[in-house]
């Protein structure tokens, strides 16, 4: 019994170091950058993020956007109303699942990616020389993905949107023959610049912190063995996922939940 | 990989979500770039004016022609003063229009509506619109329906 009360305990210690850790790694590094140097590091990263990232979001989203309006329009087709398809998938992209699902994926296709080339460097004891040859890793590795996932993600998330809602636009107009000028005037009255759009891409920076902070730091702290950095890549993409989804409906609370 | 190759990716990646903001913005929220046309605002005092809100749309004859831009609440009428943003040059509309609260279909959102009259006087940038008939409400309509009923 006392046995099981320490192992809760450190454990529970364990995990508040860890995160006191990812604190000091995190304001660490985001405050070493950027110097001119360092932007072609940024750069680098934003292609391994960000543009590799293109494929998988460009096709999600078009499905996405299609099944939504695919719904949207047999739903509502009952009431007469298909003219609120366009609005309503504008606003479900805008406001959530655009943000939610391209963080989701990000942290699938990029988080995993990063965590498991940091760790592998840490198995290979490249941090560790890199130190010795006088370079701080915290800059020289961990600063540019951390700046890159910031930077990429909220592009993703509007290229998202986009590509979605033109999915939305060939299944609703195009296909089921939904009227295009009520389409885009439904969507255009109800959808908001700063409402809508704006605190979309807030939530998408939201996202983007937690995302690259997790992943990087779960690569920078893993254990340095083949299994280590298994389990490692497996708590980004679960921590991220989770901790998305926790965070877009406190988001939503506070940005909309005017109660 | 090029560093070359990279650069081109990266500039062509942040383009395409500039790109994608800036028709979010356009297209789907859609700001016009020219939001200072002209324009002149109406007052009208209702009854009840539930259901409306900012931004709903002024319309006349079915077709948009302004927005409201304000609703407030006169303490000492009780009556809700709401402000409305006319497209176009003042003298369009005269003295004696009418203003009344629709709903767009069944289940749709509720607008205000102007009937045009036949005064000689055109109303200004500023000025009341005397005849107005405030929304319907369901229940109050219900409620009448069975005090009719009962008596």
């Amino acid at each position: 019994m006392i046995r099981f009360v320490r192992s809760v305990g450190s454990q529970a210690l364990e995990r508040l170091a860890g995160l006191g850790r990812s604190t000091v790694m995190w304001a660490t590094a985001i405050w070493g950058l950027p110097g001119p140097g360092d932007l072609v590091l940024v750069l680098r990263q934003i292609y391994h993020v960000g543009v590799l990232s293109l494929i998988i979001i460009v096709l999600s989203a078009f499905s996405i956007g299609a099944v939504i309006a695919l719904q949207f329009y047999t739903q509502l087709s009952r009431f007469g109303a298909e003219d609120a398809v366009g609005l309503g998938l504008a606003l479900t992209l805008l406001r959530e699942l655009g943000p939610v699902v391209t963080a989701l994926l990000f942290a699938g296709r990029a988080g995993s990616a990063i965590t498991a080339e940091i760790g592998l460097m840490k198995a290979t004891e490249q941090l560790s020389s890199m130190e010795m040859m006088g370079v701080d890793p915290l800059h020289r590795i961990v600063a540019p993905r951390l700046w890159a996932g910031i930077i990429s993600l909220p592009l993703l998330t509007a290229v998202f949107n986009v590509v979605a809602i033109y999915g939305g636009v060939v299944v609703a107009v195009e296909w089921l023959g939904s009227d295009p000028g009520a389409f885009w005037s439904g969507m255009r009255d109800a959808v908001e610049l700063w409402d809508d759009v704006g605190k979309g891409m807030l939530k998408s920076v939201a996202f983007a912190l937690v995302v690259t902070w997790i992943a990087v730091f779960q690569g920078y702290d893993t254990e340095p063995t083949a299994e280590g950095i298994g389990l490692a890549t497996t708590r980004t993409v679960v921590l991220s996922s989770v901790m998305v989804l926790a965070m877009d409906f406190l988001l939503t609370l506070s940005m909309y939940g005017d109660f | 990989m090029h560093m070359r190759t990279i650069e081109i990716s990266v500039g062509a990646f942040v383009l395409a979500g500039i790109l994608a903001l800036v028709f979010l913005a356009v297209k789907v929220s859609g700001i016009s770039l020219s939001a200072d046309r002209a324009g002149y605002t109406l007052l009208a005092r209702f009854d009840d004016v539930s259901g409306l809100r900012l931004r709903s749309k002024v319309s006349m004859a079915g077709v948009t022609i302004g927005r409201v831009a304000r609703i407030e609440v006169d303490m000492e009428y009780g009556q809700a003063v709401v402000t409305m943003e006319i497209e176009g040059d003042e003298g369009g509309l005269t003295a004696d229009t009418g203003a009344q609260i629709l709903t767009e279909g069944v289940l749709g959102a509720r607008y205000v509506n102007l009937m045009p009259g036949a005064d000689e006087e055109m109303l200004g940038d500023g000025d009341y619109i005397t005849e107005t008939q405030g929304a319907l409400v369901l229940e109050n309509l219900i409620g009448d329906l069975v005090t009719r009923l009962g008596a």
